[in-house]
């Protein structure tokens, strides 16, 4: 099916599933249940991953420019490089993996085996029934995850430091603050949220027409993530253009 | 009741349904019968509304809800239970939740009216101390009950009923036919069955309808089926080797 096609289909789709719920209590239960499964179930990982990648960003900083350049461009360096763009891009991207695919996979199942139909049937509006308190979910914790990553990062960054004798702490605490731009954080955190959106929203809508069996659910899942993260890149490049020059 | 009338439905080149009339009438229970491939499926999907008809209309009460808009769908959906063949529990939900799910959405009830109104529905499809599983953790026949649970918890107006037998084993299908029959003459249920067991047909059907080839070939109740004179529902019904003995005692009468 054509591009096209599916641009209008994924349109009319997001104004489905941001109509109003049509009870209160139910759609706030569901937000609360997708909050703990797409935040605090992730948090292991991207705790893990922004350590790993806090001190490997600074062994490298150190490897690249030590002797040449200032001890605290290993603070400024990983700093930028966890701020900018490991925490709100690359976290993203490690989560289209994760929540993206249980999203398609969650959706998709339901629709072959006729839980959807079911909501239809009983007069309940499936997609903002089931896609809504997603979105709103990845919506509020994307941002905080992506926090968490940015200081875990800079932490693991100060004690490999100090365990490898990479710099002083009081270089890398120098330079972690020097030419500080508040904006920095809030360019990351607005490109985290719109991050959340397409990744939660596209990977409901492959969930959500998903039709045939259990291959046809992989394959949606696949897609799901595919999609997420080719258009998590092109936003990544028109944000920054827009945000940063 | 539900009237439909001249009802066409394709897809792409390949028409299933042509020109369906049929008539539901409530506190009967309709039958839809016929061999696969033959339209039944399409056409309940089609008066559910999970398919939109080429053609014709469909009249719940008198109202046309193929010309009802999906927001102006919505009152006459709520009056609506269904059995789905696989059940489609919802997966996430214990069996008390899943049968819970229609009052809570739906239903002015606070948390232990429903409760207590769900665990009635259990009590009559015989699950009690099945409410704290998942659907997962029983048989398929015991997802049919729960699915059949859930469709009748709010009281709907209309219920259908997609082969609500197949999985279960025979002492449990009689006890889920004489539900359904129950239920639409207790509650002047529009109720609608599909489905392939010529038992069910025989001890419950009241009005039934044989689609065969996407058009319904013969319309009656369960005394005329058996002599219909119609050659397809005649193989039909006589596939099995109960029917073929019940035929031969009524003609050595």
């Amino acid at each position: 099916m054509g591009l096209l096609f599916h641009i209008g289909r994924y349109f009319a789709f997001m104004a489905a599933a941001l109509r109003r719920p049509q009870k209160g209590r139910v759609f706030a239960q569901s937000t609360l249940i997708e909050l703990e499964a797409i935040g605090v179930q992730s948090l292991g990982i991207v705790a893990l991953l922004s350590l790993f990648m806090g001190a490997v960003i600074a062994i490298q900083t150190a490897h690249q420019v030590g002797g040449w350049v200032p001890a605290y461009t290993i603070g400024f360096t990983v700093r930028q490089t966890m701020i900018l763009e490991f925490a709100p891009t690359i976290i993203p991207v490690i989560l289209s993996g994760k929540v993206g695919s249980n999203i398609a996979s969650q959706i998709g199942t339901m629709q072959v085996t006729e839980q959807i139909d079911a909501l239809e049937v009983m007069g309940v509006r499936s997609i903002s029934h089931l896609v809504l308190p997603k979105l709103l979910a990845a919506l509020v914790i994307f941002p905080f995850l992506v926090v968490i990553a940015m200081v875990l990062g800079i932490g693991a960054g100060a004690w490999i430091c100090n365990a490898a004798d990479l710099s002083s702490f009081a270089d890398y605490e120098y330079g972690i603050q020097i030419d500080f731009k508040a904006f920095d954080v809030a360019y990351a955190l607005i490109k985290t949220c719109v991050f959340a959106l397409i990744i939660a929203s596209v990977s409901a809508y492959h969930g959500y027409y998903t039709s045939g069996g259990a291959r046809e659910v992989g394959r949606s899942s696949t897609k799901a993530v595919v999609y997420s993260v080719v258009l998590v890149m092109v936003a990544n490049l028109v944000i920054t253009q827009l945000l940063l020059t | 009741m539900i009237k439909v009338r001249g009802v066409d439905k394709a897809f792409g080149d390949k028409a299933v349904l042509h020109g369906i009339d049929a008539s539901f009438e409530a506190g009967q229970v309709n039958f839809i019968i016929g061999r696969s491939g033959s339209g039944k499926s399409v056409l309940t999907k089609c008066i559910v509304g999970l398919l939109e008809v080429d053609a014709g209309e469909i009249k719940y009460a008198g109202e046309d809800f193929t010309s009802l808009s999906t927001k102006e769908r919505e009152p006459i959906r709520r009056q609506i239970g269904m059995l789905f063949q696989g059940g489609a529990l919802f997966d996430s939900m214990t069996v008390l939740e899943n049968v819970e799910f229609p009052l809570r959405m739906f239903a002015d009830m606070d948390a232990e009216e429903r409760r207590v109104r769900a665990m009635e529905c259990l009590k009559r499809v015989e699950l009690e101390g099945a409410e704290d599983r998942f659907p997962a953790e029983v048989s398929g026949g015991m997802q049919k009950r729960v699915a059949l649970a859930r469709a009748i918890v709010g009281r709907p107006g209309y219920l259908f009923c997609d082969e609500p037998n197949s999985g279960l084993d025979p002492q449990t299908a009689i006890v889920i036919d004489n539900l359904i029959r129950d239920l639409t003459h207790e509650y002047g249920t529009t109720t609608v069955v599909i489905s392939h067991d010529m038992n069910s047909v025989i001890e419950i059907g009241d009005n039934i309808h044989f689609l065969h080839r996407g058009r319904v070939a013969w319309r009656g109740d369960r005394k005329g089926i058996l002599n219909s004179g119609v050659e397809e529902l005649d193989k039909f019904v006589y596939a099995s080797d109960l029917m073929r003995d019940i035929k031969g005692k009524l003609q050595g009468r």
